[in-house]
């Protein structure tokens, strides 16, 4: 199970908890069973069938540019970040 | 309308006719009449030196000079630093030296430093910056722009 | 001349990388030759100029235009009204944030109110310069002048004047639906903070607050806009994307992308400036009025008061370490002033601030917020010097405190591969450590330095780099040269970086690529230059698109000796037969026979990598000589070493090292955008002062190659770290040499004597 690091804005959604181990082969599924979870993940994190085009997704410290099509493995470390680029 | 004025000058060489209007800079004429882009604009108030050209053996920022001005006057421009044999050493230098990232203020330096190079040709770092001191380089740090003056310097004192 | 540049780990692996060839644009720029965006001429071109507001901050009642429609020569006046309106909720999704509609639409031409000395309130086109500027005085806007901030504390403020009455606070993806000149609030935490701050047995804590600075290309923003009958707009601009340009273009005017074609002119510097587009749309409305092209460009004080600057900020941070100076808990608090509308780089501050140190406990709060000032732009490693500035002046103390090195005690807390950083991110290999190393083993920091009021300084500093989307398309003539198209627009020297790193993969000599930058419609979508990126995207894509003309080659040397593909290899340059050695053709010979051999010899590299991973590290050292009457400081020596992964082209390298350091300088200790009563009172480059070559000594530069872990050839991109660290370590510098510690920036010689005469106060009172 890939392991989700809660950014600290949306813990008021999790009870506080800043990592949760879920289930899921890509980062639409992890978000989906962070939901079933946490009711609220998707909403904050999604527009339509998109990231938020704020929110970016980092995977084992890479900035994925795939969004919710974005593989995950069961070793995997998900972090979300605001969505940020350079000069 | 202000009336036209009829100029007569010399451009790198050339004996060179236009009209102006009485307002009209130098560089403006060099640039949008003359189409002679070469010589560039960074902020025509004097403050950057990109516009830089000789004239009658002065270095000058041409956006502060009235193209009227020019009236019997000879004047060099980057276009003519160059010559069908060749580039002149303190271009090639440039070009060695990586002196320039942009490109947009090396036109400017490099009239500068050829003026410096007329006046003075074995000038030591300290004189290479100050006589530089009137032009702006934001990309890199003048630090290669420098070397390739005094690199230039040394080649021109050889074939002299 | 005494400086020296350096490489280290030079690894004498590749033939063309870690040359010095001379970039293939060189000669046309040193004789003038190269077309920069300000030189665009064609036929029948008319000229524009732009009315801009003199208030900060006043609610348009009218605009009345139709004295200067009169005036003779003038072709057609442009205002808001003429672009289309946008849904509130409607966005553009670039890639330097996601911005709405509405608000570039409004600072591309005001439509109620006007939010800043410079907002862009008209547009004029005329047959000359002098009409149109004439013009521009003829126009009669009715303003309500109304209260302005431009202090970002102050804008924070329950009781502030809000600029924009829909704007609420965003936090993470919610809507606090609270209204506020805050446009969003992050957060990022680590760790238990109270815990580290308990357990630690030194506490330091300060604010700091730095200044809007400007970019400070020499060359000015334009946009020359031809729109036919037949709907199809033409853009000549200087930008650092001319993808970026379409987009924000087409989504300004209401148009789809398909209809602009945006072609990238040389570029006379950028820096993060130039990746906004300002006068564009405005050109291309005038151009459809009129049927004529359209050329506009802005002045240097329009430069100064309607583009860039990057974000003036407060920063509040506080680090607790134990007795041996490893730091254990780190709180900021930073807020950016985004300008007029929403978008500074804050996320990016909040990741850059701890981001050298390896620090278990940490909380990072950051706030974008909207003032009376322009729309701020990236500016070189966007967001990172600010907050730099105030966490190394405080490793600085901390160092003082305990008696320790400087540098001993950057060593100690040195980010490394597998920290977890304060966003959560963990690092992969990266060259913090090595940049410290180096500087302490370099020859500057070996020699004491000696004289009074002479000081040295340390800092390091962080930019984590982009990956994004390159293309590259390569083809091959028939005298074993090979033409290469790419997107990204070259501002210092890409051309060759991008050329020689498809040269190494064929073991040509560089100067058998002739690199080009395509317009949006002649090359594959190429992102911006930017996020210190090209040479790590645009050359990889360059290296995929070799990789396919090598294959293609194989198969042409298989025919043309009618043997099997298989038969045939590539080694050392060289196309061999496998069970006939004698059979072997250079890449030119081979190049040669390729009338006979089919198709034309096309090779496209399409990339699109992750970002994020690595990014680039800086440390310099600085030595100052203050000088007490006055406060000014001189640099008297400055070294800057940069972890570049790989160094393609060292000499470009050292460029970037150079020019940012020469950034850095200034940031430090002249450049700041003055205001008073919400205006800008030094907008020419004679009152805002850049360092000159006279201001500076020559810059050092070590270059350590860290291999990027993923890049082909180990490239980490090196545009923008440099400008990190330098205020810090002149900071630190001065403290060294007189025992004041400055906060804010810049550090004006009257901060300093001022600062000098209460320390002076302060001993003679005790
Ligand atoms: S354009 Fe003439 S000095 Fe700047
Ligand atoms: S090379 Fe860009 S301003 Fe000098």
């Amino acid at each position: 199970m890939a392991t989700v690091w809660i950014p600290s804005q949306m813990q008021n959604l999790s009870g506080g908890i800043e990592q949760v181990t879920v289930d899921g082969s890509t980062v639409r599924e992890v978000i989906a069973n962070l939901d079933a979870i946490h009711s609220g993940f998707r909403e904050r994190l999604c527009h339509e069938d998109r990231l938020k085009p704020t929110i970016a997704v980092v995977i084992d410290g890479e900035i994925s540019s795939l969004g919710l099509r974005q593989k995950v493995s069961p070793q995997s470390e998900v972090n979300f970040l605001p969505a940020m680029s350079g000069g | 309308m202000s009336r036209k004025l009829y100029v007569n000058t010399t451009i790198n060489g050339e004996e060179i006719e236009f009209l102006c209007e009485p307002r009209q800079s130098l560089l403006e004429v060099l640039r949008d009449d003359l189409e002679m882009t070469g010589t560039k604009e960074g902020c025509n108030d004097g403050n950057c030196g990109a516009c830089n050209v000789i004239m009658d053996g002065v270095l000058m920022n041409s956006c502060l000079v009235l193209a009227a001005e020019a009236q019997n006057r000879n004047i060099s421009t980057i276009e003519g630093l160059a010559t069908p044999q060749g580039l002149h050493p303190l271009q090639q230098k440039f070009l060695e030296n990586a002196s320039l990232q942009c490109g947009v203020c090396t036109p400017g330096f490099l009239m500068a430093a050829k003026s410096l190079l007329d006046h003075n040709p074995d000038p030591t770092e300290h004189e290479v910056r100050h006589w530089l001191a009137g032009n702006l380089c934001r990309c890199t740090g003048y630090d290669k722009i420098v070397r390739a003056v005094c690199d230039a310097a040394d080649v021109v004192k050889e074939t002299a | 001349m005494s400086a020296t540049s350096t490489s280290v780990n030079g690894n004498g692996k590749y033939k063309v990388i870690g040359t010095r060839p001379i970039r293939p644009d060189g000669v046309d720029k040193v004789t003038g030759r190269a077309l920069y965006g300000i030189d665009m001429n064609l036929t029948g071109m008319l000229y524009g100029q732009i009315l801009r507001s003199p208030h900060p901050h006043a609610r348009i009642r009218g605009i009345d235009t139709s004295k200067a429609a009169a005036l003779e020569g003038v072709r057609a006046v442009v205002t808001a009204k003429d672009l289309p309106p946008a849904g509130a909720d409607e966005v553009i999704s670039l890639v330097e944030g996601t911005f709405r509609l509405t608000h570039l639409r409004s600072n591309i031409l005001a439509g109620d109110k006007v939010l800043y000395q410079g907002h862009s309130v008209a547009a004029v086109a005329a047959t000359s310069l002098h009409i149109a500027e004439e013009a521009l005085r003829l126009i009669e806007v009715d303003y309500e002048i109304l209260p302005d901030v431009v202090d970002v504390v102050a804008a924070m403020q329950e009781d502030a004047p809000l600029l924009h009455d829909d704007l609420t606070t965003q936090e993470f993806g919610e809507d606090s639906g609270k209204k506020s000149n805050i446009a969003s609030h992050i957060q990022f935490k680590l760790g238990d903070l109270e815990k580290g701050f308990a357990e630690s047995d030194i506490i330091v804590e300060e604010e700091f607050n730095t200044a809007s600075v400007h970019q400070g290309y020499i060359e000015s923003h334009n946009a020359t806009a031809e729109w036919k009958t037949d709907g199809q707009l033409t853009v000549w601009t200087s930008t650092q994307g001319a993808f970026g340009v379409q987009k924000q273009t087409a989504g300004i005017l209401g148009i789809p992308v398909s209809k602009v074609k945006v072609v990238p002119m040389e570029i006379g510097g950028g820096f993060g400036g130039k990746i906004p587009v300002y006068l564009a749309p405005q050109a291309a409305l005038l151009s459809k009025l009129t049927g004529r092209a359209v050329k506009i460009v802005m002045t240097r004080t329009d430069v100064f008061q309607s583009t860039g600057p990057t974000p003036a900020s407060y920063v509040k941070v506080k680090l607790g370490a134990d007795k041996t100076g490893k730091l254990l808990a780190a709180e900021a608090n930073i807020a950016f002033a985004a300008g007029a509308f929403p978008g500074s780089p804050i996320g990016a501050g909040a990741v850059c601030v701890f981001s050298c140190y390896d620090i278990p406990n940490g909380l990072v709060n950051g706030y974008d917020v909207v003032l009376n000032k322009p729309r701020s732009a990236a500016y070189r490693a966007p967001g990172s010097t600010q907050v730099n500035f105030a966490v190394e002046t405080l490793v600085d103390e901390i160092a003082e405190k305990l008696g320790m090195d400087p540098i001993e005690i950057r060593l100690l807390n040195a980010a490394e591969e597998g920290m977890r950083r304060v966003d959560g991110a963990v690092y992969p290999r990266i060259g913090c450590r090595e940049t410290l190393e180096q500087a302490r083993a370099h020859e500057h920091y070996q020699t004491p330095l000696t004289g009074p009021h002479r000081g040295r300084g340390i800092a390091t500093g962080f930019w984590m780099n982009a990956g994004l989307k390159s293309t590259v398309t390569a083809s091959v003539n028939e005298d074993g040269t090979v033409n290469l198209m790419e997107g990204s627009t070259d501002i210092g020297g890409s051309r060759a970086s991008i050329a020689m790193q498809f040269a190494e993969v064929l073991g040509l000599p560089a100067e058998a690529i002739n690199p080009m930058v395509g317009d949006t419609s002649s090359v594959g979508y190429t992102e911006l230059t930017g996020g210190s990126r090209v040479t790590f995207a645009t050359g990889w894509a360059a290296y995929e698109a070799a990789n396919e003309v090598k294959r293609i080659l194989i198969t042409k040397a298989a025919l043309y000796w009618e043997a099997k593909v298989e038969e045939v290899r590539f080694e050392d340059g060289d196309f061999i037969h496998a069970s006939d050695p004698e059979k072997r053709l250079s890449f030119k010979e081979l190049a040669s026979h390729l009338v006979d051999l089919g198709g034309p010899v096309v090779g496209t590299g399409a990339v699109d990598p992750d970002s994020g991973v690595g990014g680039s590290f800086t440390t310099c050292l600085a030595d100052v000589e203050v000088d007490p009457e006055t406060g000014k400081v001189k640099i008297l020596r400055f070294t800057m070493v940069q972890d570049a992964g790989t160094a393609i082209h060292p000499s470009y390298v050292e460029g970037q090292m150079q020019g940012g350091s020469a950034q850095g300088i200034g940031w430090a200790l002249n450049e700041e955008y003055f205001y008073s009563e919400g205006r800008m009172k030094n907008a020419s480059f004679l009152d805002y002062r850049m360092p000159t070559c006279l201001d500076l000594p020559m810059i050092e530069t070590v270059i350590v190659e860290v291999p990027h872990p993923q890049h082909p050839f180990g490239v980490r991109g090196v545009g923008e770290a440099s400008i990190v660290p330098p205020p810090a370590a002149i900071a630190n510098a001065i403290y060294d040499a007189v025992g004041v510690r400055l906060r804010d920036l810049p550090m004006r010689p009257d901060r300093i004597f001022s600062a000098c005469l209460e320390k002076q106060a302060a001993t003679v009172a005790t």
